[in-house]
C-alpha cells in the first residue's frame, strides 16, 4: 500500500510529458496523433464499460452519444464562441458537448427500466440511427455532407487531462454506493430491487455518466480530425467501441485502458497489411474470446485502482475492533 | 392509389428478403440464445456465391440458388463448430462479440479476395406485366413466391418433423434434452445449416433484384434483419416472418411518402414506438422468471 | 395495531388464479408460518407483499402505509426484507459487497458527491462498511468477507442471504423455505437461529416451509394454502389434525 504514491507521481510526470512532447517535438507527429486517439478511445471504452460491463446491459448506441458531443462542441467553437477565445473556451465546449450527450443518455435510460438484453440493444440501436438521421437532416450543421472548420484544439495535454478525469470519475462511481447498485443489477436485478436498490435511479446515473463521457470523447475527436460527418458515428463505430470493451475485459477499468490502447495501436501497427489487417484482427479477437471469454482483465481490477478503504475494508474493521477492545481493557 | 399498390409490391419484395434473413437470426437465437451477428455477412456471402456460380460456373438460376444455399449452409456449420461451440458455456456477450468478429472477418476476407463491387448477371428473364396500372415484374413474383415457399417449408420442418421437435425442445432446456437421447450437436448444426441457407437464399434473391453487390452490403441489412426478428419477437419463427414484412413495409412506405433523408429517422422512431408498447416484440413472450 | 394487514388479496396470472382472498393480521414480533403443497401460491404471497407482483385485487398495509402499487425497493425501504426459495445472492460479488449493496437506500450521499469523492462520501462509506462487517460478524461470516459469495458452501450461502436481508434494517422478515436441503441436525440449529434472530433484531417473521418439524417447532400460528386459497389457519397443533390440511398434502384416499 505504501507504494501507492507512485500512481499520482506517474500521472504528474505524464501530464508534464504531455506538454513537453509537442513543445519539443520529442515524438513524431504521427505518434502524437496515435496517442491522442488512444486517449479518446480509452474514454469511450471506459464509459461504455460502465453500461455493458459493470451493469451487464448490451448497449450498441455509444457512437450516437459521441456524435452528439462532437457536433455540439464543434458548433460551439466554430459558430458560437468568438474565434479568438475558442482555444480558451475549448474546455467549456467539451463540457457542454458532454452535457448534451448526457441529456440524450437520460432519454435512453427510460426504456432501460422495462427492457433488458437484446430488446435494449434494439432500443439503443434505434437511438443511434435516430441521432444519425436527425443530424443528416439539419442543414445548418452540414447534414450528410458533414461539418468542418474546427481548429485543432485537441492537444496532448487536454487528451491526457480528460482521459485521467474520466477514468477517475468512473472509478469513483464504481466504488461507491451507486456502483454497487450497478453490479447488483448485473448480477440479479430482481433481487437487487428487493434489497432496497433503487434500480431506476442507478440506471439513470449510469446512462448519464456513460453518455456524458462519450460526448466528451466526441468533442475531443472532432477537434483533432477537424471534420465530422454522420457516417463516422454509425454502427461500425459502435461496434469498434464494443470490441475494445470486450477485448480489454468487462467490468474492469484497467481492462478498458488495455482494450482501448491495444486495439488502437494494433490497428495502426497492422496498417501495412492493408485490407488483410481487418482479416487478421477479427481472427485474433475470436481466438481471444474463445480462450478468455471475459476479455483480458475480465471482472478483475488493477489493485491500485481500487480505493484503499475498499480493498482493505475487512482489515480496517478488524483493526478498529481490536482498538476498541484495547481501549476497553485499558479503561477498566 | 396505384402508386400505393406499386409501393406495396416493393414492400412485399423487400419484406420477403428481410423475413428470410430474420428467420436465420431467430432460429439460431431460439436454440442457442445467441445473436449471430455474422448472419448478415453470410447473406452477403450467399450473394457472392451466386455471382461465382453464375459467372464462373455459368449455371442457370436453380442450380445457382441451390449451390449458394448449400455453400452458405456449409460455411455456417463450420463457423458454428469452430467459433461458437467453444463458447456455449461462456457469457452470452462473449459469443456476440465473437459473432461480430466473424462477421468482420467475412467482410474483409471477401474484400481482400475481391476488391471491386460485382454485377450479377440476369438469371431470370425479367418480364413486366401491368395489372390495373401497377407494373409487376416476374422477378418480383418469383422472389415473393420463393420466399414464402421457403418459409412454409421451414414452418413444416420445425412443426412436423423430429428434427424440428428436437430444435424446439433444445430451445427450452439445453442440459436436460441431450440426456433424453437427443444429439445436441447434430441438431444445433442442422439449425445453423437451415438458418444460414435461408440467409444465403436471400442473398441470391437480393443479388438478382439489386444486381450490384459489394462485401459490406451485409452490415446494414444484417442489422435491419435483426431488428425484424426482434420486432416480431426474437426466437419466434412466425414472428420473424411478420417482423420482416413489417420492416420492409415501413421502409418502403416511409421512403415513398417522406423525403429520403427522413426515411431512417421515421422508420426507427416507429420501431421504437412499437417496442415501447410491445417490449417483447409482436409475438414474443418474456421468458418467465421464477422469483 | 397490526404491523402487516392483508385484506382480500387476490392475484391472477392471465386467467390462472394464483392466490385468492388472502387475509392476514400480523402483530409485531409474531412468528407466523405459511404452509401448503407445492404450487399452492405461498411464494406468490411473498412476491405480492414485497411488490414483485402488483396484486390484482385487494390491499395490504404495513404500519399503516398501503403497499399495493409501491415498487419493490420502496417496500424494502419501508422495512420488509426477504430471502428466496432458490438462493439469489449476487454471485460474482464478495460476501461483504453482497451485504453492502443492501444498504443502498440508507446511504446519505448524492451521486455528485460520489463522483467527486467529496462531502459525506467518505464518512458514509466507512459507516456502511463498518455496519456490514458488524453484521457479518454476528452471523460468523466475517472471516469470509472478501470471498466471492458463489464460492461459499450452501449452508453459509443461506446464512449470508439472511444477513443481507437484515442489512436493509427491516421490521418484517420473510423467509422462503430456509430449511431447504438441510438435515435434522441442521434444522434444529436453524430453529434456534431463527428464534435468536427474531429477538436480537426485534423482528416479526413470516416463514414458508415444508419441513414440518421446523414449522411445528417455532411457528406461533399457521396459515395453510392450497391452490391459492386459504384452507385452514390456527395453532400448529390444531392444523396438524385438520382433515382438510391432510387431504391437501396426502390426497383424498389417504384421509378418507
Amino acid at each position: 500500500m505504501a507504494r501507492r504514491w507512485i500512481l499520482p507521481v506517474l500521472l504528474a510526470v505524464g501530464f508534464l510529458l504531455s506538454f513537453a512532447i509537442p513543445q519539443f517535438g520529442l515524438l513524431d507527429l504521427y505518434v502524437q496523433l496515435i496517442i491522442m486517439y488512444v486517449g479518446i478511445n480509452i474514454i469511450l471504452t471506459t464509459s461504455l464499460n460502465l453500461i455493458n460491463g459493470y451493469m451487464g446491459e448490451f448497449s450498441v448506441g455509444h457512437a450516437g452519444f459521441m456524435a452528439v458531443g462532437a457536433y455540439v462542441a464543434s458548433i460551439l467553437t466554430v459558430s458560437v464562441f468568438p474565434s479568438n477565445l475558442a482555444a480558451w473556451l475549448f474546455p467549456v465546449a467539451i463540457v457542454l458537448g458532454g452535457v448534451a450527450a448526457g441529456l440524450v443518455g437520460l432519454v435512453v435510460a427510460f426504456p432501460s427500466f422495462k427492457t433488458r438484453g437484446d430488446y435494449l440493444a434494439i432500443v439503443t440501436l434505434a437511438f443511434l440511427m435516430i441521432v444519425k438521421s436527425v443530424i443528416e437532416n439539419i442543414d445548418a450543421v452540414g447534414g450528410p455532407r458533414g461539418f468542418l472548420g474546427m481548429e485543432k484544439l485537441t492537444t496532448l495535454p487536454w487528451v491526457f487531462f480528460w482521459t485521467v478525469l474520466s477514468v477517475w470519475v468512473i472509478r469513483n462511481l464504481v466504488y461507491s454506493n451507486f456502483g454497487r447498485g450497478v453490479f447488483s443489477i448485473r448480477e440479479d436485478e430482481i433481487a437487487s430491487d428487493l434489497m432496497s436498490v433503487n434500480t431506476q435511479q442507478v440506471k439513470v446515473i449510469a446512462f448519464v455518466t456513460s453518455s456524458f463521457f462519450a460526448g466528451v470523447a466526441g468533442g475531443l475527436f472532432a477537434h483533432v480530425l477537424q471534420f465530422i460527418n454522420p457516417r463516422v458515428f454509425d454502427i461500425i463505430k459502435s461496434t469498434d467501441i464494443l470490441i475494445m470493451v470486450y477485448l480489454g475485459g468487462i467490468g474492469s477499468l484497467a481492462g478498458s485502458i488495455l482494450g482501448g490502447t491495444i486495439y488502437t495501436v494494433l490497428l495502426e501497427v497492422l496498417r501495412p497489411l492493408g485490407v488483410w489487417r481487418m482479416v487478421l484482427m477479427p481472427l485474433v479477437l475470436v481466438l481471444l474470446m474463445i480462450y478468455r471469454p471475459r476479455g483480458i482483465m475480465g471482472l478483475r481490477e488493477f489493485r491500485w485502482f481500487v480505493p484503499v478503504r475498499d480493498l482493505l475494508a475487512s482489515q480496517l474493521w478488524r483493526q478498529a475492533k481490536q482498538k476498541e477492545v484495547g481501549d476497553a481493557s485499558s479503561a477498566s | 392509389m396505384t402508386y400505393f399498390l406499386q409501393q406495396a409490391l416493393n414492400a412485399l419484395q423487400l419484406g420477403s428478403i428481410y423475413a428470410l434473413i430474420a428467420l436465420g437470426y431467430t432460429m439460431v437465437y431460439g436454440i442457442l440464445t445467441m445473436i449471430n451477428f455474422a448472419h448478415g455477412d453470410l447473406f452477403m456471402v450467399g450473394a457472392f456465391f451466386c455471382f461465382l456460380a453464375a459467372t464462373v460456373l455459368k449455371l442457370p438460376f436453380v442450380p445457382t440458388l441451390l449451390i449458394s444455399m448449400a455453400g452458405v449452409a456449409l460455411l455456417g456449420v463450420t463457423i458454428e463448430r469452430l467459433a461458437y461451440k467453444p463458447l456455449r458455456q461462456a457469457p452470452r456477450v462473449s459469443a456476440i462479440i465473437t459473432a461480430l468478429g466473424v462477421g468482420i472477418f467475412l467482410e474483409n476476407f471477401t474484400l481482400a479476395l475481391n476488391p471491386y463491387p460485382q454485377h450479377i448477371p440476369t438469371l431470370i428473364a425479367n418480364t413486366t406485366f401491368t395489372l390495373g396500372g401497377v407494373s409487376i415484374s416476374s422477378l418480383q413474383i418469383i422472389i415473393v413466391v420463393l420466399s414464402i415457399a421457403l418459409m412454409i417449408l421451414l414452418d413444416l420442418i420445425v412443426r412436423r418433423t423430429m428434427v424440428g421437435m428436437a430444435m424446439r425442445a433444445i430451445s427450452w432446456d439445453k442440459t436436460v434434452v441431450p440426456l433424453m437421447g437427443v444429439p445436441l450437436n447434430l441438431v444445433i448444426s442442422m439449425t445453423f445449416a437451415i438458418g444460414t441457407s435461408l440467409g444465403g437464399a436471400a442473398g441470391v434473391m437480393y443479388g438478382l433484384a439489386y444486381p450490384v453487390i459489394d462485401p459490406y452490403m451485409g452490415i446494414i441489412i444484417g442489422w435491419k434483419a435483426f431488428i425484424s426478428a426482434v420486432v416480431g419477437g426474437i426466437g419466434n419463427i412466425r414472428g420473424a416472418m411478420i417482423g420482416g414484412f413489417i420492416l420492409g413495409a415501413v421502409e418502403i412506405m416511409v421512403a415513398a411518402f417522406f423525403p429520403s433523408t427522413y426515411r431512417d429517422f421515421v422508420a426507427f422512431t416507429l420501431l421504437l414506438i412499437l417496442l415501447i408498447f410491445r417490449p417483447y416484440g409482436i409475438l414474443g413472450k418474456p421468458r418467465p422468471q421464477k422469483v | 395495531m397490526p404491523l402487516l394487514q392483508a385484506n382480500k388479496v387476490t392475484h391472477y396470472f392471465g386467467g390462472l388464479c394464483a392466490v385468492s382472498d388472502f387475509n392476514l393480521d400480523l402483530e409485531p414480533h409474531e412468528l407466523v408460518g405459511i404452509i401448503g403443497p407445492n404450487g399452492a401460491g405461498k411464494t406468490t404471497v411473498f412476491n405480492l407483499i414485497t411488490g414483485v407482483y402488483r396484486a390484482t385485487q385487494g390491499s395490504m398495509t404495513f404500519d399503516g402505509t398501503e403497499l399495493v402499487g409501491m415498487t419493490p425497493n420502496q417496500i424494502t425501504a419501508q422495512g420488509i426484507a426477504r430471502t428466496f426459495q432458490n438462493i439469489r445472492l449476487f454471485k460474482d460479488l464478495s460476501v461483504l459487497d453482497n451485504v453492502r449493496v443492501a444498504h443502498y437506500s440508507q446511504v446519505n450521499y448524492t451521486p455528485i458527491e460520489a463522483l467527486l469523492q467529496v462531502g459525506r462520501y467518505r464518512a458514509e462509506e466507512e459507516r456502511v462498511a463498518h455496519h456490514a462487517m458488524d453484521l457479518l460478524a454476528v452471523f460468523k461470516l466475517d472471516g469470509y468477507s472478501d470471498e466471492l459469495s458463489k464460492n461459499l458452501p450452501y449452508g453459509l450461502q443461506r446464512r449470508l442471504e439472511i444477513a443481507r436481508a437484515l442489512a436493509t434494517n427491516p421490521k418484517l422478515l420473510l423467509l422462503d423455505e430456509p430449511a431447504a436441503g438441510m438435515n435434522p441436525g441442521e434444522i434444529n440449529q436453524l430453529m434456534e437461529f431463527i428464534q435468536w434472530v427474531r429477538k436480537e433484531f426485534d423482528l416479526t417473521i413470516i416463514l414458508i416451509e415444508h419441513q414440518m418439524r421446523l414449522v411445528m417447532g417455532i411457528c406461533e400460528r399457521l396459515k395453510v394454502l392450497d391452490f391459492g386459497a386459504t384452507i385452514a389457519e390456527g395453532l400448529p397443533k390444531d392444523i396438524q389434525n385438520n382433515p382438510k390440511v391432510l387431504e391437501a398434502y396426502l390426497g383424498q384416499e389417504a384421509v378418507g
